[in-house]
């Protein structure tokens, strides 16, 4: 199914968000996440179930004023 | 001791982190600046992609609290996601909430301020808002539970000071009890010291120490002008008059009578 990635679409055949950030190669990395403009905490990735067209946010640390 | 949601802070500058010309340009202007706050800030970011954990590394090894920003945001539904996205990845209830109602002058929209600082005073976050120098929307940013103002000097970036002197003094006197912290448009050390003379408790800048051409001198030197303007605060400065007073005193002039 397609899932819009930070604005880019993405073939994927993951179920729920752990599986997905896996696959798009997050590895450990201290990231945050939403789903359709909500927010998805950690603890809940692992049983967030996606669909296609889905649109999902994967925020980082960065430089802010 | 300056005191921010229960937090006792020795530095009166709070410092942001963007535009620097390197990561150790940067770290070396957050050991000038002698800051205890700096500001972060969330992107989006590939997989693979690790330039926001070694930003993230680099700060936890200054050993600063982080106040994280919801810049960019132009909805309270956007503000208030990027907040609770915010307090997960930088583990602080702190948040900088900025929901921008304006392009040109990136002036917060102030209605959605308002909404959205409802919403998070009530799960719990501490709330500072980036707003403007209107004292019925001060009133309103702390009954929706804001312990902390943020009034902007000038637009952000745009290094014109205090631009208006009035309504920010005015703010200063309404609300003599409330941590106000000037917040934007500083552009060179004075306008800081200035902001602390005239009894604000706080300035948080970003453009100006990181856009100089000697960003860690520059540092050093906004951490001078606050502390002097501070020292001038608790001095107790003069009142300002039209006419001249002589400061020699008069009596026993030669050549008089």
């Amino acid at each position: 199914m397609k899932i819009l990635v930070n604005g880019a679409w993405r073939d994927t055949t993951a179920a729920e968000l752990t599986a997905l950030l896996q696959e798009l190669g997050y590895g450990d990395s201290v990231v945050s996440t939403a789903v359709n403009g909500e927010f998805v905490a950690a603890t809940a990735r692992s049983h967030t179930r996606l669909s296609e067209g889905d649109r999902l946010e994967v925020l980082a640390p960065m430089q802010g004023g | 001791m300056l005191q921010l949601y229960d937090i006792a802070l020795r530095s009166r500058l709070l410092l942001g982190t963007a535009r620097y010309p390197s990561p150790a340009i940067l770290a070396a202007a957050v050991r000038a600046a002698r800051t205890d706050v700096v500001t972060v800030a969330l992107r989006r970011e590939s997989g693979g992609e690790r330039s926001g954990q070694a930003f993230w590394s680099l700060i936890r090894e200054l050993g600063v609290r982080v106040l994280p920003n919801t810049a960019g945001c132009h909805s309270v539904k956007e503000a208030v996601t990027t907040a609770r996205m915010a307090r997960e990845v930088f583990g602080t209830p702190w948040i900088k909430l900025e929901v921008i109602g304006e392009d040109d002058t990136l002036q917060p929209d102030v209605f959605g301020l308002v909404e959205a600082a409802r919403i998070l005073c009530a799960e719990g976050f501490q709330v500072f808002p980036y707003t403007t120098e209107d004292l019925v929307v001060a009133e309103r940013l702390l009954s929706a539970g804001c312990r902390v103002l943020m009034p902007w000097g000038a637009p952000i970036g745009s290094g014109r000071g205090l631009n208006n002197l009035y309504g920010l003094t005015a703010l200063r006197a309404h609300f003599p009890d409330v941590p106000l912290i000037i917040d934007a448009g500083i552009g060179v050390p004075s306008h800081a010291a200035r902001a602390l003379e005239l009894g604000f408790d706080a300035v948080l800048l970003n453009t100006a120490v990181a856009q100089a051409r000697d960003p860690v001198q520059m540092a050093a030197a906004f951490a001078q002008a606050i502390e002097a303007g501070e020292a001038a605060r608790l001095a107790g400065p003069i009142e300002s008059r039209d006419l001249a007073t002589p400061s020699t005193p008069v009596i026993g002039t030669a050549f008089r009578g």
